[in-house]
């Protein structure tokens, strides 16, 4: 379903994606793991669209489609959501009145009828049970005053709402208590389906025990340096970061 | 007679006070006919303000300046009688007083359900029936010696509201004036005065609202005007208004306006509020329509423990310019003012905002704070704002602060990623920056008027989605 050929992409005349390449197919989960600054970040605002980078060269479909063409609601639309590390806090928005506002966009989108706010509300409620939400959190502004962790939570339940065919989380395990953590990855777990695709952002293993990926990829310096099974994540864990150093040719991490 | 040099672009309103002031002159008080006659001296004297005024650097009333306003008609048509009902304003289930080109219209006015001992209907018929017990409060608030367009309006001062609440009265629901302008083939000008007590301990909610009937209504109140004749004056339309508001002790008003004049329309007002001890004041002002508009909020918090606060919310696209100018005049010890004023502006719009705090040196523990915040949706648009604290007493508490910022992009990206489109995340932030002030609006059928008016107005300025 996602299909990336030596992605390049910079900030201002700093080059931070060298040439990514990464197949998704429908019911896979990818694990991509990297330290900090490795760009991990930046391949997930990519993907969602994000026009702070900009895309130096190679490509990317989705779904068959030019995924880099596409303006970010296109691709919200098409089915692609990405789970922020750093969520947005918007004052005077509410999160009801903003989650139905983007449901109703992709349902438009597909040829459904949009709901209206007791049909919504409806929908919702069995989400909010899922991630053990606390309903009040619905009524305010977005992410306004929320802690670290409801606002990875909220994350995990926009995406339970609007149900995307691809889902990337970019680091929604960080800052998170083992408790929270399960309720997120069961969160994750229950989006699972053949149809559809989940990239998982990480810096840690642990995420990766509660959800179990196919492939684990490590990002070092803007590239993909190298790729495995779930076996990798663990291999990562027990050497740390610094093995990458000593295990990838020179001339690569440069 | 007036002595004075005659200025070209002033002229116009003094030969034409000249015209009318016998006829205004008849049954008014002699009193009242004197102050007409010192105000329209200080108008000639004075003439309009330029930009070399301070107190109107930012604000050109050029265009005010050179045009040959005359008075509009005031007699009610069918057609005029089917837009003015028409209009969203005009349905907000509360007793109201209608004036059309600031004359009253006693047929679209519905005081009756006002509780007993409430007066409200036309100054000018009060003038007349019962003058001498006006001349306590008129005039005696709003400085007319100090000010060209409060000047020109008490020299043309003729007809308006006159409401007066007997103390200890609460009234359940608010009172509208609603003034319409229907100005045609246009250079039209009105001089709506309004006069307002309210007595001890009474509490009463008011809402001003200034509507014009836009080409698009009128075309129905004329025969079919072929593109031709559409003139450059059509719509084009004046009004300088002034309302005094008399607060006594311990009384509660929430005094709402809502200016959403035409689009080829100019518009100045005074809204002067005078204070007694323990009463409380808030003031919204709400200014979306009109192309060149100077809004004067003053308030003298003239007895101890007086509270006033002004919320203001001002939204402009296209070429419009707002000038927000307040006065709080911290006149007695241990009042307070709150004040917060929000700006909206997109295109090439500007405007401007100047909040004067006067503490006096007797108005010792004043606590005052000011606000002002602009959302910039556009490269071009313009903002001046300024606090100007005068203080003379020492021991007070006076903060204020201005902010001026763009959307966050960051927001933008966010909402979109949801996949809300460019221009509706761009409306939802914007809205959602104005909301704070609509929400100080307790009165519900006026809030989700101006909820809609303002999303509506947001549409409008929202941009095409980018490629
Ligand atoms: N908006 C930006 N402006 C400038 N530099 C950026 C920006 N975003 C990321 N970078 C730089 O790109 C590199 C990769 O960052 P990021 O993608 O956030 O990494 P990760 O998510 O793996 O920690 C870092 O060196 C970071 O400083
Ligand atoms: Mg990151």
């Amino acid at each position: 379903m996602l299909k990336i050929r030596n992605l390049k992409a910079k900030v201002g005349s700093n080059e931070i994606l060298h040439g990514i390449n990464l197949d998704v197919k429908a019911g896979e989960v990818h694990a991509i793991m990297g330290p900090n600054g490795s760009g991990k970040s930046t391949f997930a605002q990519v993907l969602a669209g994000r026009d702070t980078y900009e895309v130096t060269g190679g490509e990317a479909t989705y779904e068959g489609k030019d995924l880099l063409a596409m303006s970010p609601e296109e691709r919200a639309r098409e089915g692609i959501f990405m789970a922020f590390q750093y969520p947005v806090e918007i004052p005077g928005v509410s999160n009801t009145y903003f989650l139905r506002s983007a449901l109703n966009a992709m349902r438009k989108h597909r040829g459904l009828p949009e709901y209206d706010a007791m049909d919504f509300l409806a929908r919702v409620r069995e989400k909010v049970k899922l991630l053990d939400m606390d309903e009040a959190l619905l009524n305010r502004s977005v992410n306004e005053g929320f802690s670290g962790g409801e606002k990875k939570r909220n994350e995990i339940f926009q995406m339970a709402v609007l149900e995307p065919k691809l889902a990337i989380l970019d680091e929604t395990d960080s800052g998170l208590d083992i408790d929270a953590l399960k309720i997120v990855a069961s969160g994750v777990n229950a989006l699972r389906s053949p149809e559809r695709g989940i990239i998982v952002v990480t810096h840690y293993q642990r995420l990766l025990n509660y959800i179990v990926p196919d492939f684990v990829h490590v990002l070092y310096n803007g590239r993909i340096v190298k790729s495995g099974g779930k076996e990798l994540a663990l291999e990562l864990e027990e050497k740390g970061y610094g093995w990458l150093e000593e295990s990838v040719p020179a001339g690569q991490t440069a | 007679m007036i002595a004075v040099k005659e200025k070209e672009n002033e002229g116009v309103y003094l030969s034409s006070f000249r015209e009318v002031e016998e006829k205004l002159a008849h049954g008014s008080p002699s009193w009242l006919q004197a102050i007409r006659r010192e105000a329209v001296e200080v108008f000639a004297e004075r003439g309009f303000p330029t930009t070399k005024d301070e107190e109107w650097r930012f604000t050109s009333v050029a265009p005010i300046a050179g045009k040959a306003f005359k008075p509009g008609r005031h007699e009610l048509t069918p057609a005029l009688r089917q837009a003015i009902l028409g209009h969203a304003m005009a349905d907000l289930d509360c007793p109201r007083l209608v004036f059309l080109n600031g004359h009253y219209c006693e047929e679209l006015s519905s005081a009756a359900t006002l509780p007993k001992g409430v007066r409200a209907g036309s100054l000018g018929e009060a003038l007349r029936s019962e003058g001498a017990a006006l001349e306590a409060h008129l005039a005696r608030y709003a400085d007319y010696r100090d000010h060209s367009f409060v000047a020109l309006n008490t020299a043309f001062l003729e007809d308006g509201a006159f409401v007066e609440i007997p103390k200890g009265v609460i009234l359940e629901k608010p009172l509208q004036l609603l003034f319409v302008s229907e100005a045609g083939n246009g250079l039209v000008v009105s001089h709506p005065r309004n006069l307002i007590l309210v007595g001890r301990e009474s509490q009463a909610t008011i809402i001003e609202t200034f509507v014009g009937l836009d080409s698009a209504t009128s075309a129905g109140l004329k025969p079919a005007a072929t593109p031709a004749t559409t003139a450059a004056t059509e719509g084009v339309y004046f009004t300088n208004a002034v309302t005094e508001i008399a607060v006594e002790e311990g009384a509660h008003v929430h005094y709402i306006k809502v200016q959403q004049e035409s689009s080829r329309s100019f518009h100045y007002a005074r809204m002067q509020v005078q204070q007694e001890r323990s009463s409380s004041v808030t003031t919204h002002s709400f200014a979306l329509g009109g192309a060149l508009i100077r809004e004067e909020v003053r308030a003298v918090l003239d007895g101890e423990g007086a509270e006033a606060v002004l919320n203001g919310l001002y939204v402009l696209t296209g070429s419009q310019h707002v000038d927000n100018h307040t006065l709080i005049d911290h006149a007695k010890p241990h009042c307070g003012s709150r004040e917060f004023y929000k700006g909206v502006l997109d295109g090439r719009s500007s405007a401007v905002f100047n909040g004067a705090i006067k503490v006096r040196q007797d108005a010792q523990k004043t606590d005052s704070k000011q606000s002002n915040k602009n959302l910039l949706l556009s490269e071009d648009a313009i903002i001046n704002t300024k606090p100007q604290l005068e203080i003379y007493a020492d021991d007070v508490k006076c903060t204020h602060g201005a902010t001026i910022g763009h959307i966050d992009s960051e927001a933008i990206f966010y909402l979109r990623s949801r996949g809300i489109a460019l221009a509706e995340a761009r409306n939802l932030l914007t809205y959602a920056f104005a909301n704070d002030v609509l929400g100080r609006i307790q009165y519900e059928p006026l809030r989700q008027r101006l909820d809609r008016e303002l999303f509506t107005r947001l549409g409008e300025t929202g941009r095409p989605e980018e490629a």
